[in-house]
């Protein structure tokens, strides 16, 4: 008996898996091998680079990249002839071949809690879910303990709010649980707008029903009955599946009126989101949900206190939600013996960026980040030196190479200016241009900015300008002070999360790069040799004039007779750095 | 009664309920600027001014909307505070037209008393290319105009228009740096101009187009009246330039709980006051003469025509062939005396009211 998991999260998806999925099913209906493989196709297993993939259990076979094509070799011969199509399966630089999923250095030093059903059930089937001890903590919670035991348990993990901000779940569930009021809400926050961040969508896509489960026992413990899942709707794929796993539940019993013949009722809707990044945070969010812009406003008063239509209010984020079932069923011991000091439990990360695997990866808290990009993510792409990682999403931190093994946990990054903020690592090596870098970010903090607070609307443009500037050759002396000295009063006077953190980026890059922006400023350099109008193109005495680059300029920029050192005209070339890939002589320099 | 300390000083504050700390400095005297709050309005923290310190919070927190506790220990000046203020208003002159001379608001301008008050005459961070020019002047209708390149974003139109007015006429638009405050389509279908969001611009983004150059906000004194217009009976204050003796304005008194209307207005209210100034304007009874040309009398001379009259009238051709007209503009009682008048004095039920203004 063989059981067939195709990845179908949406990474995989715009790889084929679709197809490829259809292919394994028809083949083995022609094989007639129906009765002996069961062909699941599943949520995100993380390496969405290889994807699509394919795991061939008992033993685990692990299979990447597979096409149509290849998905006809392995049902002929790994389902049908027994024998593992060794030459489809995932190869590691060294050339070794890895087997199987738990052979893999990207999977074997994970953690996986919150991710722990991701790739390994069909999501749209409950009944899976529940074989795999689902609706286990809800039936638990409901039958055996009492709100405040829940919340107790739930305080003694330690467990804190994996959005970014880092806040004590249990705590903020008994200031919740403790206002008095006839209707309180819970909300999931899905409205993951980090570029690159997409853990919430893996685990929504993946594992739905661990997000009911763990709303209904938050809002069991607060006294809650009615729950939104704020979801981007730029995740059709996370909200159909949701949407499947809500209507499987309510049918199941595990929504709906008197849940499991007690009197508790719990009822839960979805509302999607529009498109901005703003909503991520709980008060605009929460405005979002109730029809108004989506605007932060000040707190106090909390959610917790005045939230979703003036009523009390929990709002935790996707991966917060997804361990809740898991710390009841297996303890807060259990939970809190992972982790560090402050940090416990795991932590999804994005990892992104210059490294040889890129993906969601769940560890747990405390490991340096050394590991996570050298072991787990493989090291940087094409054996290039390391230079940063910018930690914690667009409003991030990046922390340079006498860092890296810095343990992952909320207070170790916050020191350094970084934020864990939702998990987003992205890795850059000697290439990447810090200023450049720290512009890119600040161009998106700068366009999701809401516009209601003056230091955020006015201070993220400011510094937007003044990057621009200096990546374009413009830069003035004192244009670092002018950087620091608005970034920090940002910082320390916007209104929201967005704008508090929003500089994080650019005074990282001007506390651990400032030589530079130093270069860049005075001697118009741009040491990565990124800045396009701080580049400047040459052919070197080694031209032996074979026109090769004279082809491939798309401006013709490059002139020379044949068998003649060639000249650039830097007036015209776009620095598209075309000829640089085309000499076979490594005649020409990028300075 | 709870115990704080601001600056230092302790003081001792009565029915605190949920406070905010703006509220309590003000109730003890002490001056925290701001330029989004208004106290008539719900606070949204938008403009960072009022930021200050608390003891044991790291961060700045903003007066107008967090409330006070017991025990609070606050500083509305200290220099942390000092300078994100100075830095806020710094990045706020940024794209801040500064041609203050020409400006409706110069002297009311809550802006410049910020920024006088920390010292800053320009923002060091200006430089070229932070167009401050736009948005075309919208003076699409007649009673104020719209310069959104003076616009601070404080939302205090947008505030007003949906408590106080709930017209909902107008609201942010894009996000960012391209917030900008604008109706849904345009100001003239959603709008009713009733020109209370005139009223409460701190700058010179919205100002009334009749008051043009009849007066600098210094040079103006107040008098208190009721419009005249309805009998709803609007207490209205009339700006008067104490050197030309000319009206400049009418405003309203949002904060006052006695009045009738409570700062609101319609746009006959606030922008149709140029009547008073009418050449045509009746100012004293007038009794056509034999000659048939109107001759200006006293009100004795005019009611005692008028009495002699209607008794001559009555006598000759009976009560019903007089009628009696009354008007909205008059109040309730003032209708209901005149058909009081007409039934029992005059003894005659020809009697109506014009219902409509």
């Amino acid at each position: 008996m063989y059981r067939v998991l195709i990845c179908n999260g949406t990474g995989c998806q715009s790889g084929g898996a679709v197809s490829t999925t259809e292919t394994i099913r028809k083949e083995i209906e022609k094989l007639s091998l129906s009765d002996k493989v069961a062909v699941v196709p599943t949520g995100c297993h993380g390496m969405c680079e290889m994807g699509p993939i394919v795991v061939i259990y008992p033993e685990g076979w692990f299979y990447c990249r597979v096409s149509a094509e290849d998905a006809v070799t392995i049902v002929k011969e790994h389902i049908a002839g027994g024998k593992p199509a060794e030459h489809l399966m995932f190869r590691e630089p060294n050339g070794k071949t890895v087997h199987t999923y738990k052979e893999l250095p990207f999977y074997n030093r994970q953690k996986r809690i919150a991710l722990r059903n991701c790739g390994q059930i069909n999501p749209d089937n409950i009944d899976e879910y529940i074989a795999n001890k689902g609706y286990e903590a809800l039936t638990k919670a409901l039958t055996q303990m009492t709100p405040e035991s829940i919340i107790e348990v739930v305080k003694k993990s330690e467990l804190r709010g994996r959005g970014g901000g880092g806040f004590p779940t249990g705590l903020k569930w008994s200031f919740c649980a403790k206002t008095l009021g006839l209707k309180k809400y819970v909300i999931c926050n899905a409205d993951e707008g980090d570029p690159g961040a997409f853990m919430d969508r893996s685990i929504l896509e993946g594992d739905p029903h661990s997000i009911i489960e763990g709303m209904a026992i938050g809002a069991y413990a607060m006294g809650a009955d009615e729950a939104y899942v704020y979801c981007r709707a730029e995740y059709p794929l996370a909200i159909k599946r949701l949407r499947t796993a809500i209507t499987q539940a309510e049918k199941h019993g595990f929504t709906g009126n008197k849940i499991l013949g007690t009197n508790f009722c719990f009822h839960i809707h979805i509302k999607e989101g529009a498109g901005a990044f703003v909503c991520g945070e709980e008060t605009a969010l929460m405005a979002s949900i109730e029809g108004a812009r989506g605007m932060p406003r000040p707190r106090p008063p909390f959610p917790a206190v005045s939230g979703l239509w003036g009523k009390p209010t929990n709002i935790n984020n996707v991966e917060t939600w997804a361990n809740i079932p898991q710390i009841i069923i297996n303890g807060p011991e259990w939970y809190a013996s992972m982790g560090t000091e402050e940090s416990k439990g795991t932590k999804v990360f994005a990892l992104t960026g210059k490294v040889k695997h890129t993906g969601l990866v769940e560890v747990p808290m405390g490991i340096p980040i050394r590991e996570i990009i050298m072991d787990i993510g493989g090291g940087i792409l094409n054996d290039k030196k390391f230079k940063a990682v910018q930690i914690g999403g667009p409003s991030g931190g990046c922390l340079p190479e006498e860092y890296l093994d810095t343990p992952v946990s909320y207070e170790d990054l916050t020191k350094l200016g970084a934020i864990m903020g939702s998990g987003g690592l992205v890795v850059m090596d000697e290439d990447n241009c810090m200023v450049d870098v720290a512009k890119f970010f600040l161009e998106f903090t700068q366009r999701e900015s809401c516009g209601k607070c003056v230091p955020c609307r006015e201070g993220t443009k400011k510094m937007l300008d003044i990057l621009t500037r200096i990546c374009d050759g413009e830069g003035k002396p004192n244009d670092i002070e002018k950087l620091i000295y608005i970034g920090e009063n940002v910082k320390n006077a916007s209104l929201c999360g967005l704008g508090q953190t929003a500089p994080n980026p650019v005074l990282t890059t001007i506390k651990y790069f400032r030589k530079e922006y130093e270069e860049h400023i005075f001697n118009k350099k741009c040491p990565a040799g990124n800045c396009h109008a701080l580049l400047s193109i040459t052919i070197t005495e080694a031209c032996k004039g074979c026109g090769k680059c004279k082809k491939v300029c798309p401006v013709n920029a490059i002139s020379g007779n044949i068998k003649e050192v060639h000249i650039i005209d830097d007036s015209t070339c776009v620095k598209c750095g075309a000829c640089l890939d085309s000499c076979p002589f490594r005649a020409i320099r990028k300075m | 009664m709870i115990n704080i300390v601001i600056n230092n000083k302790p003081f001792e504050i009565d029915n605190a309920g949920n406070m905010t700390i703006m509220e309590a400095a003000r109730r003890k005297g002490i001056h925290i600027p701001y330029l989004c709050d208004k106290p008539f309005l719900k606070p949204v923290g938008a403009c960072r001014i009022c930021l200050v310190e608390i003891e044991g919070n790291p961060k700045l927190l903003p007066a107008c909307s967090t409330p006070v506790s017991n025990g609070m220990v606050i500083h509305t000046h200290s220099e942390r505070v000092i300078s994100v203020r100075r830095a806020v208003i710094e990045l706020l002159l940024i794209r801040h037209p500064l041609k203050c001379f020409s400006c409706y608001s110069n002297g009311k301008c809550e802006l410049q008393d910020v920024a006088y008050e920390l010292g800053i005459e320009s923002s060091p961070f200006t430089e070229e290319g932070d167009e401050c020019d736009k948005f075309e002047l919208d003076n699409n209708n007649p009673f104020y105009e719209r310069d959104l390149n003076k616009c601070i974003l404080c939302g205090r139109c947008i505030r007003v228009c949906h408590e106080k007015a709930q017209i909902h006429a107008i609201d942010f638009q894009y996000r960012g740096i391209s917030a900008a405050v604008q109706p849904a389509r345009s100001l003239e279908e959603s709008c009713v101009f009733c020109g209370q969001c005139v009223q409460v611009c701190p700058v010179g983004a919205l100002s009334e187009r009749a008051s043009k150059g009849r007066g600098r906000p210094w040079e103006l004194s107040t008098v208190k009246t009721t419009c005249s217009y309805c009998g709803v009976g609007c207490a209205l204050e009339i700006k008067v330039n104490i050197k030309t003796r000319v009206i400049a304005n009418v405003v309203t008194n949002p904060g006052s709980r006695i009045t009738q209307n409570k700062g609101r207005s319609c746009v006959k209210g606030r922008f149709a006051w140029q009547f008073i100034e009418s050449p045509d304007r009746v100012k004293k009874p007038l009794i056509r003469g034999k000659n048939g040309i109107l001759e200006e009398a006293s009100w004795e001379e005019a009611y005692k025509y008028i009495a002699d009259s209607m008794n001559v009238i009555k006598e000759e051709n009976g009560p019903d062939s007089i009628g009696f007209f009354s008007s909205a503009r008059c109040t309730n009682e003032e209708n209901y005396l005149l058909q009081k008048f007409a039934r029992q004095v005059i003894g005659t039920n020809n009697i109506d009211h014009c219902a409509h203004l």
